[in-house]
Protein backbone atom coordinates (compact mmCIF):
# COMPACT_ATOMS: atom_id res chain seq x y z
CA UNK A 1 0.00 0.00 0.00
CA UNK A 2 1.34 3.41 -1.01
CA UNK A 3 0.40 6.77 0.46
CA UNK A 4 1.33 10.37 -0.22
CA UNK A 5 2.02 11.69 3.26
CA UNK A 6 0.95 15.17 4.38
CA UNK A 7 2.27 15.51 7.97
CA UNK A 8 1.09 19.09 8.60
CA UNK A 9 2.90 21.70 10.71
CA UNK A 10 2.22 20.31 14.19
CA UNK A 11 3.93 17.05 13.33
CA UNK A 12 7.21 18.90 12.72
CA UNK A 13 6.98 20.56 16.17
CA UNK A 14 4.79 19.86 19.18
CA UNK A 15 3.49 16.57 17.72
CA UNK A 16 6.79 15.03 16.61
CA UNK A 17 6.04 11.80 18.44
CA UNK A 18 2.91 11.38 16.32
CA UNK A 19 5.01 11.65 13.16
CA UNK A 20 7.62 9.19 14.50
CA UNK A 21 4.97 6.66 15.54
CA UNK A 22 3.10 6.88 12.22
CA UNK A 23 6.25 6.31 10.18
CA UNK A 24 7.34 3.37 12.38
CA UNK A 25 3.94 1.68 12.50
CA UNK A 26 3.19 2.08 8.79
CA UNK A 27 6.62 0.71 7.87
CA UNK A 28 6.18 -2.26 10.21
CA UNK A 29 2.76 -2.92 8.68
CA UNK A 30 4.25 -2.90 5.18
CA UNK A 31 2.81 0.40 3.95
CA UNK A 32 4.95 2.93 2.10
CA UNK A 33 4.74 6.65 2.86
CA UNK A 34 6.11 9.26 0.46
CA UNK A 35 6.08 12.73 1.94
CA UNK A 36 4.53 15.37 -0.31
CA UNK A 37 7.40 17.53 -1.51
CA UNK A 38 7.36 21.16 -0.42
CA UNK A 39 3.98 20.87 1.35
CA UNK A 40 2.76 23.97 3.19
CA UNK A 41 0.27 24.84 5.95
CA UNK A 42 -3.39 23.92 5.36
CA UNK A 43 -4.57 27.26 6.86
CA UNK A 44 -5.81 25.61 10.10
CA UNK A 45 -8.91 27.36 11.47
CA UNK A 46 -7.37 30.78 10.79
CA UNK A 47 -7.69 31.19 7.02
CA UNK A 48 -11.41 30.56 6.41
CA UNK A 49 -12.78 33.43 8.55
CA UNK A 50 -10.37 35.84 6.85
CA UNK A 51 -10.92 34.63 3.29
CA UNK A 52 -12.83 31.63 2.04
CA UNK A 53 -10.75 31.63 -1.16
CA UNK A 54 -7.48 31.76 0.80
CA UNK A 55 -8.52 28.72 2.86
CA UNK A 56 -9.44 26.72 -0.26
CA UNK A 57 -6.26 27.77 -2.07
CA UNK A 58 -3.95 26.85 0.84
CA UNK A 59 -5.53 23.39 0.95
CA UNK A 60 -5.54 23.02 -2.84
CA UNK A 61 -1.85 23.94 -3.11
CA UNK A 62 -1.01 20.69 -1.33
CA UNK A 63 -3.44 18.69 -3.46
CA UNK A 64 -1.75 20.17 -6.56
CA UNK A 65 1.67 19.03 -5.30
CA UNK A 66 0.30 15.56 -4.57
CA UNK A 67 -1.18 15.33 -8.09
CA UNK A 68 2.21 16.18 -9.58
CA UNK A 69 3.71 13.18 -7.74
CA UNK A 70 0.93 10.64 -8.38
CA UNK A 71 -2.07 11.37 -10.59
CA UNK A 72 -4.66 9.60 -8.43
CA UNK A 73 -2.86 9.07 -5.15
CA UNK A 74 -4.13 8.37 -1.66
CA UNK A 75 -3.20 11.34 0.53
CA UNK A 76 -2.65 10.32 4.15
CA UNK A 77 -3.43 13.05 6.70
CA UNK A 78 -2.91 12.47 10.46
CA UNK A 79 -4.17 15.85 11.78
CA UNK A 80 -7.95 16.24 11.85
CA UNK A 81 -7.84 20.01 11.17
CA UNK A 82 -5.57 19.48 8.14
CA UNK A 83 -7.85 16.66 7.03
CA UNK A 84 -10.88 18.95 7.18
CA UNK A 85 -9.15 21.69 5.16
CA UNK A 86 -7.82 19.34 2.50
CA UNK A 87 -11.25 17.71 2.24
CA UNK A 88 -12.90 21.11 1.85
CA UNK A 89 -10.52 22.04 -0.96
CA UNK A 90 -10.94 18.62 -2.55
CA UNK A 91 -14.75 18.87 -2.43
CA UNK A 92 -14.70 22.41 -3.85
CA UNK A 93 -12.49 21.27 -6.74
CA UNK A 94 -14.73 18.32 -7.51
CA UNK A 95 -18.20 19.71 -6.95
CA UNK A 96 -18.13 23.44 -7.63
CA UNK A 97 -16.99 24.51 -11.09
CA UNK A 98 -16.86 28.17 -10.06
CA UNK A 99 -14.66 27.40 -7.01
CA UNK A 100 -12.42 25.24 -9.17
CA UNK A 101 -11.86 28.11 -11.58
CA UNK A 102 -11.15 30.61 -8.82
CA UNK A 103 -8.83 28.26 -6.89
CA UNK A 104 -6.81 27.60 -10.02
CA UNK A 105 -6.66 31.30 -10.86
CA UNK A 106 -5.13 31.81 -7.38
CA UNK A 107 -2.77 28.82 -7.68
CA UNK A 108 -1.45 30.10 -11.02
CA UNK A 109 0.34 32.78 -8.99
CA UNK A 110 2.61 29.97 -7.71
CA UNK A 111 2.63 28.04 -11.01
CA UNK A 112 0.44 25.20 -9.79
CA UNK A 113 -2.93 23.77 -10.75
CA UNK A 114 -5.21 21.27 -9.04
CA UNK A 115 -7.98 19.09 -10.43
CA UNK A 116 -9.08 17.29 -7.25
CA UNK A 117 -8.13 13.81 -8.40
CA UNK A 118 -6.88 11.38 -5.81
CA UNK A 119 -8.35 10.87 -2.35
CA UNK A 120 -7.85 12.59 1.00
CA UNK A 121 -7.73 10.02 3.82
CA UNK A 122 -7.50 10.41 7.59
CA UNK A 123 -4.92 8.23 9.33
CA UNK A 124 -7.67 6.54 11.39
CA UNK A 125 -9.54 5.62 8.19
CA UNK A 126 -6.39 4.09 6.70
CA UNK A 127 -5.59 2.14 9.89
CA UNK A 128 -9.14 0.85 10.33
CA UNK A 129 -10.17 0.34 6.70
CA UNK A 130 -7.06 -0.29 4.58
CA UNK A 131 -4.70 -2.01 7.02
CA UNK A 132 -7.50 -3.37 9.21
CA UNK A 133 -7.37 -4.75 12.74
CA UNK A 134 -7.00 -8.39 11.62
CA UNK A 135 -3.93 -7.75 9.50
CA UNK A 136 -2.43 -5.43 12.08
CA UNK A 137 -2.97 -8.07 14.79
CA UNK A 138 -0.71 -10.33 12.73
CA UNK A 139 2.09 -7.80 13.25
CA UNK A 140 1.57 -7.66 17.02
CA UNK A 141 3.77 -10.11 18.93
CA UNK A 142 3.09 -8.38 22.23
CA UNK A 143 -0.18 -8.36 24.16
CA UNK A 144 -1.26 -5.28 26.04
CA UNK A 145 -3.85 -7.25 28.03
CA UNK A 146 -4.72 -5.56 31.31
CA UNK A 147 -4.70 -2.05 29.86
CA UNK A 148 -7.97 -0.11 29.66
CA UNK A 149 -7.93 2.40 26.81
CA UNK A 150 -10.36 5.32 26.30
CA UNK A 151 -10.69 6.05 22.55
CA UNK A 152 -10.92 9.78 21.87
CA UNK A 153 -11.90 10.68 18.29
CA UNK A 154 -12.62 14.39 18.58
CA UNK A 155 -14.61 16.17 15.88
CA UNK A 156 -13.14 16.87 12.50
CA UNK A 157 -12.10 13.36 11.49
CA UNK A 158 -15.79 12.45 11.91
CA UNK A 159 -17.67 15.62 10.93
CA UNK A 160 -18.74 17.27 8.66
CA UNK A 161 -17.37 14.75 6.13
CA UNK A 162 -18.85 11.40 7.10
CA UNK A 163 -16.46 8.98 5.43
CA UNK A 164 -15.56 5.97 7.54
CA UNK A 165 -17.36 6.00 10.88
CA UNK A 166 -20.54 7.01 12.66
CA UNK A 167 -20.14 10.78 13.21
CA UNK A 168 -21.70 10.72 16.70
CA UNK A 169 -21.07 7.18 17.97
CA UNK A 170 -17.76 6.27 16.37
CA UNK A 171 -16.44 2.71 16.68
CA UNK A 172 -13.49 2.52 14.28
CA UNK A 173 -10.93 2.47 17.10
CA UNK A 174 -12.60 -0.40 18.98
CA UNK A 175 -11.23 -3.28 16.90
CA UNK A 176 -7.81 -1.61 16.60
CA UNK A 177 -7.50 -1.30 20.38
CA UNK A 178 -8.78 -4.84 20.90
CA UNK A 179 -6.18 -6.13 18.43
CA UNK A 180 -3.50 -5.06 20.93
CA UNK A 181 -5.11 -7.17 23.65
CA UNK A 182 -6.21 -4.11 25.61
CA UNK A 183 -9.78 -3.41 26.72
CA UNK A 184 -11.86 -0.50 25.43
CA UNK A 185 -13.11 1.92 28.07
CA UNK A 186 -16.85 2.58 27.68
CA UNK A 187 -17.60 6.30 27.74
CA UNK A 188 -19.68 8.97 26.06
CA UNK A 189 -16.94 11.52 25.40
CA UNK A 190 -15.19 9.96 22.42
CA UNK A 191 -16.76 12.31 19.86
CA UNK A 192 -17.18 15.41 22.06
CA UNK A 193 -15.21 18.56 21.33
CA UNK A 194 -11.86 19.16 23.13
CA UNK A 195 -12.28 22.94 22.86
CA UNK A 196 -9.93 23.21 19.86
CA UNK A 197 -8.28 26.64 19.61
CA UNK A 198 -10.57 28.06 22.33
CA UNK A 199 -8.04 26.68 24.80
CA UNK A 200 -5.65 29.34 23.44
CA UNK A 201 -8.06 32.16 22.55
CA UNK A 202 -10.59 31.76 25.41
CA UNK A 203 -8.92 29.53 28.04
CA UNK A 204 -11.74 29.83 30.57
CA UNK A 205 -14.17 28.23 28.10
CA UNK A 206 -11.72 25.86 26.42
CA UNK A 207 -10.50 24.37 29.70
CA UNK A 208 -14.07 23.38 30.61
CA UNK A 209 -14.14 21.06 27.59
CA UNK A 210 -10.76 19.58 28.54
CA UNK A 211 -11.87 19.05 32.14
CA UNK A 212 -15.09 17.27 31.14
CA UNK A 213 -13.17 14.81 28.98
CA UNK A 214 -10.41 14.10 31.48
CA UNK A 215 -12.92 13.63 34.29
CA UNK A 216 -14.97 11.17 32.24
CA UNK A 217 -11.83 9.16 31.48
CA UNK A 218 -11.32 8.33 35.16
CA UNK A 219 -11.06 4.56 35.44
CA UNK A 220 -9.16 4.16 32.17
CA UNK A 221 -5.36 3.70 32.12
CA UNK A 222 -4.94 6.04 29.19
CA UNK A 223 -6.64 8.04 26.47
CA UNK A 224 -5.64 7.64 22.82
CA UNK A 225 -6.07 10.41 20.24
CA UNK A 226 -5.79 10.83 16.47
CA UNK A 227 -5.18 14.59 16.22
CA UNK A 228 -2.35 16.86 17.48
CA UNK A 229 -4.79 19.57 18.59
CA UNK A 230 -6.84 17.13 20.70
CA UNK A 231 -3.64 15.62 22.08
CA UNK A 232 -2.19 19.01 23.05
CA UNK A 233 -5.42 20.07 24.74
CA UNK A 234 -5.64 16.83 26.71
CA UNK A 235 -1.98 16.48 27.69
CA UNK A 236 -0.28 19.90 27.75
CA UNK A 237 -3.19 21.62 29.51
CA UNK A 238 -3.88 18.78 31.95
CA UNK A 239 -2.09 20.37 34.88
CA UNK A 240 -3.83 23.68 34.32
CA UNK A 241 -7.23 21.99 34.02
CA UNK A 242 -6.55 20.12 37.27
CA UNK A 243 -5.66 23.35 39.08
CA UNK A 244 -8.73 25.18 37.75
CA UNK A 245 -11.04 22.31 38.67
CA UNK A 246 -9.37 21.70 42.04
CA UNK A 247 -9.06 17.97 41.43
CA UNK A 248 -6.45 15.58 40.09
CA UNK A 249 -7.29 14.94 36.44
CA UNK A 250 -3.95 13.44 35.44
CA UNK A 251 -4.02 10.51 33.03
CA UNK A 252 -1.68 9.22 30.32
CA UNK A 253 -2.49 10.38 26.79
CA UNK A 254 -0.95 8.66 23.76
CA UNK A 255 -1.47 8.87 20.03
CA UNK A 256 -3.26 5.78 18.69
CA UNK A 257 -0.29 4.63 16.54
CA UNK A 258 1.93 4.79 19.65
CA UNK A 259 -0.35 2.25 21.34
CA UNK A 260 -0.45 0.04 18.24
CA UNK A 261 3.34 0.30 17.97
CA UNK A 262 3.81 -0.95 21.53
CA UNK A 263 1.88 -4.10 20.66
CA UNK A 264 3.94 -4.43 17.47
CA UNK A 265 7.00 -4.60 19.70
CA UNK A 266 8.46 -1.31 18.46
CA UNK A 267 10.86 0.53 20.75
CA UNK A 268 9.97 3.49 22.93
CA UNK A 269 12.33 5.61 20.80
CA UNK A 270 10.79 4.52 17.50
CA UNK A 271 7.41 5.60 18.88
CA UNK A 272 8.65 8.86 20.40
CA UNK A 273 7.19 7.90 23.79
CA UNK A 274 9.82 10.00 25.60
CA UNK A 275 8.40 13.10 23.87
CA UNK A 276 4.87 12.80 25.27
CA UNK A 277 3.81 15.36 27.86
CA UNK A 278 1.49 13.08 29.82
CA UNK A 279 2.80 9.57 30.33
CA UNK A 280 2.27 8.52 33.94
CA UNK A 281 4.21 6.02 36.06
CA UNK A 282 1.31 3.58 36.58
CA UNK A 283 0.95 3.26 32.81
CA UNK A 284 4.69 2.72 32.30
CA UNK A 285 4.68 0.08 35.02
CA UNK A 286 1.76 -1.71 33.40
CA UNK A 287 3.52 -1.92 30.06
CA UNK A 288 6.81 -2.57 31.89
CA UNK A 289 8.90 0.09 30.13
CA UNK B 1 -29.44 56.46 18.91
CA UNK B 2 -29.00 55.68 15.25
CA UNK B 3 -27.22 52.49 14.30
CA UNK B 4 -23.74 52.96 12.83
CA UNK B 5 -23.94 52.63 9.07
CA UNK B 6 -22.69 49.36 7.68
CA UNK B 7 -20.17 49.16 4.86
CA UNK B 8 -21.46 47.73 1.57
CA UNK B 9 -19.07 44.76 1.78
CA UNK B 10 -20.52 43.95 5.19
CA UNK B 11 -24.03 44.00 3.80
CA UNK B 12 -22.98 41.53 1.15
CA UNK B 13 -21.30 39.30 3.75
CA UNK B 14 -24.36 39.42 5.99
CA UNK B 15 -26.69 38.68 3.06
CA UNK B 16 -24.56 35.65 2.30
CA UNK B 17 -24.90 34.36 5.88
CA UNK B 18 -28.64 35.12 5.82
CA UNK B 19 -29.03 32.92 2.76
CA UNK B 20 -27.25 30.12 4.64
CA UNK B 21 -29.69 30.13 7.59
CA UNK B 22 -32.89 31.47 5.97
CA UNK B 23 -34.60 28.06 6.20
CA UNK B 24 -34.14 27.86 10.01
CA UNK B 25 -37.30 26.70 11.81
CA UNK B 26 -36.02 27.73 15.27
CA UNK B 27 -36.20 24.18 16.63
CA UNK B 28 -33.20 24.66 18.94
CA UNK B 29 -31.39 21.46 18.00
CA UNK B 30 -28.22 23.48 17.33
CA UNK B 31 -28.31 25.02 20.81
CA UNK B 32 -28.95 21.66 22.43
CA UNK B 33 -25.98 20.17 20.56
CA UNK B 34 -23.44 22.90 21.16
CA UNK B 35 -20.72 22.06 23.71
CA UNK B 36 -20.13 25.79 24.33
CA UNK B 37 -23.74 27.01 24.43
CA UNK B 38 -23.69 27.45 28.22
CA UNK B 39 -20.95 30.08 27.82
CA UNK B 40 -22.62 31.98 24.97
CA UNK B 41 -24.58 35.21 25.51
CA UNK B 42 -26.85 34.39 22.56
CA UNK B 43 -27.68 30.74 21.96
CA UNK B 44 -26.96 29.51 18.42
CA UNK B 45 -30.72 29.34 17.69
CA UNK B 46 -31.11 32.91 18.90
CA UNK B 47 -28.13 33.99 16.80
CA UNK B 48 -29.74 32.68 13.59
CA UNK B 49 -32.87 34.66 14.42
CA UNK B 50 -30.78 37.87 14.74
CA UNK B 51 -29.01 37.06 11.49
CA UNK B 52 -32.30 36.62 9.63
CA UNK B 53 -33.53 39.91 11.10
CA UNK B 54 -30.29 41.57 9.95
CA UNK B 55 -29.41 42.98 13.40
CA UNK B 56 -25.72 43.30 12.67
CA UNK B 57 -24.83 45.59 15.59
CA UNK B 58 -26.48 43.24 18.10
CA UNK B 59 -24.69 40.31 16.50
CA UNK B 60 -21.29 42.00 16.56
CA UNK B 61 -21.69 42.82 20.25
CA UNK B 62 -22.08 39.10 20.97
CA UNK B 63 -19.33 36.59 21.85
CA UNK B 64 -21.30 33.64 20.50
CA UNK B 65 -19.52 33.11 17.17
CA UNK B 66 -16.10 33.57 18.78
CA UNK B 67 -16.97 30.73 21.16
CA UNK B 68 -17.69 28.34 18.31
CA UNK B 69 -14.94 25.69 18.35
CA UNK B 70 -15.82 24.21 14.92
CA UNK B 71 -17.09 20.88 16.28
CA UNK B 72 -19.69 20.55 13.49
CA UNK B 73 -22.25 18.87 15.75
CA UNK B 74 -24.93 21.48 14.97
CA UNK B 75 -24.21 21.21 11.24
CA UNK B 76 -24.56 17.45 11.46
CA UNK B 77 -27.83 17.52 13.41
CA UNK B 78 -29.74 20.53 12.02
CA UNK B 79 -32.99 19.08 10.60
CA UNK B 80 -32.85 21.62 7.77
CA UNK B 81 -29.30 20.66 6.84
CA UNK B 82 -27.98 24.22 7.23
CA UNK B 83 -24.20 24.92 7.12
CA UNK B 84 -24.14 26.38 10.64
CA UNK B 85 -20.46 26.02 11.47
CA UNK B 86 -19.59 27.83 8.25
CA UNK B 87 -22.09 30.56 9.14
CA UNK B 88 -20.33 31.02 12.52
CA UNK B 89 -16.99 31.13 10.67
CA UNK B 90 -18.27 33.89 8.39
CA UNK B 91 -19.53 35.92 11.36
CA UNK B 92 -15.98 35.74 12.75
CA UNK B 93 -14.83 37.07 9.38
CA UNK B 94 -17.09 40.14 9.59
CA UNK B 95 -15.96 40.88 13.16
CA UNK B 96 -12.27 40.56 12.27
CA UNK B 97 -12.65 42.78 9.18
CA UNK B 98 -14.28 45.43 11.39
CA UNK B 99 -11.44 45.16 13.90
CA UNK B 100 -14.03 44.88 16.68
CA UNK B 101 -12.23 45.69 19.96
CA UNK B 102 -14.13 42.95 21.79
CA UNK B 103 -12.62 40.32 19.48
CA UNK B 104 -9.09 41.68 19.40
CA UNK B 105 -7.39 38.67 20.97
CA UNK B 106 -8.75 35.95 18.66
CA UNK B 107 -8.35 38.29 15.67
CA UNK B 108 -4.65 38.82 16.40
CA UNK B 109 -4.22 35.10 17.03
CA UNK B 110 -5.62 34.27 13.57
CA UNK B 111 -3.89 37.13 11.76
CA UNK B 112 -0.46 36.40 13.23
CA UNK B 113 -0.95 32.74 12.38
CA UNK B 114 -1.61 33.65 8.75
CA UNK B 115 1.27 36.10 8.71
CA UNK B 116 3.61 33.25 9.71
CA UNK B 117 2.16 31.08 6.94
CA UNK B 118 2.61 33.88 4.38
CA UNK B 119 6.25 34.37 5.36
CA UNK B 120 7.37 30.78 5.83
CA UNK B 121 4.75 28.52 4.25
CA UNK B 122 4.56 26.52 7.44
CA UNK B 123 3.90 27.27 11.09
CA UNK B 124 6.87 27.29 13.40
CA UNK B 125 4.91 27.19 16.62
CA UNK B 126 7.24 29.23 18.81
CA UNK B 127 7.86 31.86 16.13
CA UNK B 128 4.10 32.19 15.73
CA UNK B 129 3.52 32.51 19.49
CA UNK B 130 6.20 35.19 19.72
CA UNK B 131 4.51 37.20 16.97
CA UNK B 132 1.12 36.75 18.60
CA UNK B 133 2.35 37.91 22.01
CA UNK B 134 4.13 40.96 20.63
CA UNK B 135 1.04 41.97 18.61
CA UNK B 136 -1.11 41.49 21.70
CA UNK B 137 1.05 43.70 23.94
CA UNK B 138 -0.37 41.99 27.00
CA UNK B 139 1.89 41.14 29.93
CA UNK B 140 -0.40 38.44 31.32
CA UNK B 141 -1.32 36.30 28.33
CA UNK B 142 2.28 35.14 27.57
CA UNK B 143 2.67 34.22 31.24
CA UNK B 144 -0.24 31.83 31.04
CA UNK B 145 1.49 30.09 28.11
CA UNK B 146 4.92 30.01 29.78
CA UNK B 147 4.54 26.60 31.48
CA UNK B 148 3.57 25.05 28.15
CA UNK B 149 6.52 26.68 26.38
CA UNK B 150 8.90 25.35 29.03
CA UNK B 151 7.43 21.87 28.75
CA UNK B 152 7.85 21.84 24.98
CA UNK B 153 11.37 23.24 25.23
CA UNK B 154 12.28 20.62 27.81
CA UNK B 155 11.24 17.98 25.30
CA UNK B 156 13.29 19.64 22.56
CA UNK B 157 10.13 20.14 20.55
CA UNK B 158 10.52 23.79 19.60
CA UNK B 159 12.11 25.54 16.67
CA UNK B 160 12.57 22.26 14.92
CA UNK B 161 11.46 23.80 11.65
CA UNK B 162 14.15 26.45 11.46
CA UNK B 163 16.99 25.67 9.14
CA UNK B 164 15.78 22.12 8.63
CA UNK B 165 12.77 22.51 6.39
CA UNK B 166 12.85 24.63 3.27
CA UNK B 167 11.08 27.92 3.69
CA UNK B 168 8.36 28.38 1.09
CA UNK B 169 7.04 31.94 1.29
CA UNK B 170 3.49 32.11 -0.03
CA UNK B 171 3.33 35.86 -0.60
CA UNK B 172 2.44 35.57 -4.32
CA UNK B 173 -0.49 33.29 -3.47
CA UNK B 174 -1.70 35.56 -0.64
CA UNK B 175 -1.42 38.63 -2.92
CA UNK B 176 -3.34 37.00 -5.75
CA UNK B 177 -6.14 35.90 -3.39
CA UNK B 178 -6.38 39.42 -1.89
CA UNK B 179 -6.59 40.87 -5.39
CA UNK B 180 -9.36 38.44 -6.39
CA UNK B 181 -11.28 39.04 -3.15
CA UNK B 182 -11.13 42.81 -3.72
CA UNK B 183 -12.43 42.42 -7.27
CA UNK B 184 -15.35 40.28 -6.07
CA UNK B 185 -16.19 42.83 -3.39
CA UNK B 186 -16.18 45.70 -5.90
CA UNK B 187 -18.50 43.74 -8.17
CA UNK B 188 -20.99 43.04 -5.37
CA UNK B 189 -20.88 46.68 -4.31
CA UNK B 190 -21.54 47.80 -7.88
CA UNK B 191 -24.47 45.39 -8.15
CA UNK B 192 -25.89 46.75 -4.90
CA UNK B 193 -25.69 50.32 -6.19
CA UNK B 194 -27.35 49.52 -9.48
CA UNK B 195 -30.03 47.42 -7.78
S1 LIG C 1 -30.99 23.22 14.32
FE1 LIG C 1 -31.23 24.24 12.31
S2 LIG C 1 -33.43 24.59 12.11
FE2 LIG C 1 -33.07 24.12 14.29
S3 LIG C 1 -32.80 26.13 15.27
FE3 LIG C 1 -30.77 25.42 14.70
S4 LIG C 1 -30.40 26.29 12.67
FE4 LIG C 1 -32.60 26.43 13.06
S1 LIG D 1 -19.92 23.96 15.43
FE1 LIG D 1 -19.77 25.73 16.82
S2 LIG D 1 -21.86 26.44 17.12
FE2 LIG D 1 -21.99 24.40 16.22
S3 LIG D 1 -22.22 23.04 17.97
FE3 LIG D 1 -20.02 23.15 17.52
S4 LIG D 1 -19.19 24.81 18.81
FE4 LIG D 1 -21.46 25.02 18.77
Amino acid sequence: MNYLYYPGCSLTGSAREYDLAIRSVMAAAGATLTEIEDWTCCGASAAAPVSHLLALSLGARNLALAEKMTAEGEILVPCSACYLNLKRAHTALNQHAEDRTRINAALSAVDLSASGRGRVRHLLDVLATDLGSDDLAGHMPRSLAGLVVAPYYGCQCLRPFVEFDDPERPVSMTALIQATGADVFAWEMGARCCGASLVSTRPSVGLKRVTAILRAARGADLIVTVCPMCQMNLDAWQARASRAAGEDLSISVLYLPQLLGLAMGLSKEALGLNLNLAVMEPFLEKIAM
Amino acid sequence: MSAPSTAPSENAALANIQSMVRACIQCGTCTGSCPNADQMDLSPRHMWRRVILGQLERIMASQTFILCSDCYTCTLRCPRGLPLTEAMERLKGIAFARQEAAHRQPRLFYLQFLETVRRHGRIHEMDFMRRYFSALKSPTVPLSFAPLGLKLMGKGKVELGFGKTADTPLTPLFDRVAQMDRATMQNTTREEHSA
